[in-house]
């Protein structure tokens, strides 16, 4: 594969590496103190860490401004950028400041919508959706603006997206698949997998695509959890067997049942080679990723074969 | 057409208060068709007014009611110079733009909006309407088979559906269909799924800017000679 990579993660992303990534949540207020523990508990365990963009329309502290705290404390942010907030002015300064900054992986998403968060009331922009988003920074790339201007200095960014192997009707996901692809995705970051038919299923069609995918691993704290999210969150659909799993397991344990099953998920699809790699998302419960590492036995960055050219 | 939904008797009795005589005007167009303020609303409100009045001992106001044909084109309020000579205030039950039309007609009068004006749409069945129309100034129906993402998909997003829809409904709301599937189903009926592969670039908000005005084509390509005889 080619080589000249804008960013740490994207020189691993052409390795054959079996690449992990993270997320976090920034926090609901100015008080940074606990993000900056997960960001030193999992920067070196990890091969890159999301920061998340007022996941589930839920105000909080920005992306952008957790990225700067991983880059801060030596870790490789990748910056999630939804267009749910920010018209393409904002979009594109947002951009410049990132790239400025150091912060060279971008995820293309919409965002979700302003209804299922917690400002109702608020304004959805839209200016543009997730493949729009992506072919925005390939125009920032060449060096000019979505007005046609001139850029002082075009960023370079290593752009992915994400993609829903288990919609309940996977048809048109596809297509927008394929149009994230042709507009210059090079990673993706699956929605949230819980059965790992649909991701192989999912894998013999898009292995022909010269892309590389993350599995999404969302880890259940209980089955309560489970349901609600089927209800309420947007692109997430937990089969049955997984909540009858956690169903089961006497009241407390339920957290420790869901690091068991995103565990062993990981290391089926390691072992069987389903896919590139995983993006866990432990919603709330970053501390717990490093459990998850371990019992799914995969080797931290230490051991790994450390960074290249830092 | 435009449909609206009739404000509550409270918020209404509220913006009255400083009006002694009022004027109800009905609207005989969309008003009318989505049963926010045509004839019937019109005299509904007169009584439902009048009995509150009487029921709370609260205000001494002085009703008449009126249905015009058409409250958005100036030359159907003619008529209305006889009824609006002894009023304090006009509560017009016609849409934002009849309201706006009083307004602009009578400098001196204030005019208040008993209706919500809520969006353009059609009868889903009886007593239920749907939005269908954003008026972007944009149309590009043609290339969704006839269903608009912009008026219809809760983001307006224009490459294919989100993440977020499931069992054909939208994230945003469960009882509304998710557009984009039903844009991809009538293109794989038609045979056109082609059009949604496209890649669709952000849209022209510029199109037509805020607040938007159009001149009929037919004078404009007639030009000056037009303008003389006009
Ligand atoms: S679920 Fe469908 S209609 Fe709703 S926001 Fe997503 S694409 Fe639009």
């Amino acid at each position: 594969m080619k080589t000249m990579a804008n960013s740490l993660f994207e020189e691993k992303l052409h390795s054959n590496e079996f690449l992990v990534t993270t997320e976090i949540g920034p926090p609901k207020g100015a008080d940074v103190s606990e993000m900056v523990h997960h960001i030193d508990l999992l920067k070196d365990k990890v091969d890159a860490i999301n920061v998340t963009d007022h996941q589930s329309s839920v105000m909080r502290f920005p992306s952008l401004g957790g990225c700067l705290l991983v880059k801060e404390r030596g870790g490789e942010p990748i910056l999630q950028v939804t267009c749910r907030d920010r018209n393409r002015l904002a979009l594109q300064a947002d951009l410049l400041l990132a790239y400025s900054r150091g912060i060279d992986n971008v995820l293309c998403l919409t965002g979700d919508s302003i209804d299922v968060g917690d400002h109702k009331e608020a304004k959805p922009v839209f200016d543009a959706d997730s493949v729009q988003l992506l072919k925005m920074i390939k125009t920032m790339e060449s060096g000019k603006d979505m007005g046609g201007e001139d850029l002082k200095g075009a960023p370079k960014f290593c752009i992915g997206a994400s993609v829903h192997p288990e919609a309940d009707f996977i048809e048109p996901q596809l297509i927008k698949f394929e149009k994230k692809v042709a507009a210059g995705a090079q990673f993706f970051q699956t929605q949230g997998i819980f059965d790992l038919a649909n991701l192989h299923r999912f894998m013999q069609y898009a292995s022909q695509f010269d892309v590389r995918i993350l599995a999404g691993i969302i880890v259940l704290a209980s089955a309560r959890m489970a349901r609600y999210m089927n209800d309420n969150v947007p692109g997430i659909i937990v089969c049955e067997a997984v909540i009858e799993e956690l169903a089961d397991v006497e009241k407390g344990k339920g957290l420790e049942k869901g690091i068991e099953i995103s565990a062993r998920m990981i290391r089926t699809i390691k072992e069987e080679n389903l896919c590139h790699g995983v993006h866990i998302m432990a919603v709330g419960n970053e501390g717990i990723v490093p459990e998850i590492l371990e019992q799914a036995k995969l080797p931290s960055m230490s051991t790994k074969g450390k960074r290249i050219n830092v | 057409m435009i449909v609206a939904e009739q404000k509550t008797l409270e918020e209404i009795r509220r913006m009255i208060t400083p009006y002694a005589r009022v004027l109800i005007l009905g609207c005989g167009t969309c008003m009318t068709v989505c049963d926010a303020g045509g004839e019937r609303e019109v005299s509904f409100l007169h009584n439902a007014l009048r009995v509150a009045q009487a029921k709370s001992g609260n205000g001494t106001h002085t009703f008449s009611e009126y249905t015009l044909k058409r409250q958005c084109d100036p030359e159907f309020l003619d008529v209305l110079s006889d009824q609006i000579t002894d009023v304090d205030t006009v509560l017009s039950l016609g849409c934002g733009i009849g309201v706006q039309a009083i307004a602009e007609r009578y400098p001196d009068l204030p005019v208040l909006p008993g209706v919500n004006t809520s969006f353009m749409g059609m009868a889903k069945e009886l007593g239920v309407w749907d939005e269908r129309c954003a008026a972007c100034g944009d149309c590009r129906l043609e290339e969704t088979a006839g269903i608009c993402p912009i008026t219809r998909c809760t983001k307006g997003i224009l490459n294919g559906p989100c993440a977020g829809t499931k069992d054909g409904k939208c994230e945003a709301n469960k009882d509304m269909d998710c557009a984009w599937v039903l844009i991809y189903k009538r293109l794989e009926r038609l045979e056109q799924l082609e059009k949604m592969r496209r890649y669709y670039p952000m849209r022209n908000f510029r199109a037509i800017p805020r607040p938007k005005r159009l001149t009929s084509r037919i004078s404009v390509d007639m030009g000056e000679d037009n303008e003389d005889n006009g």
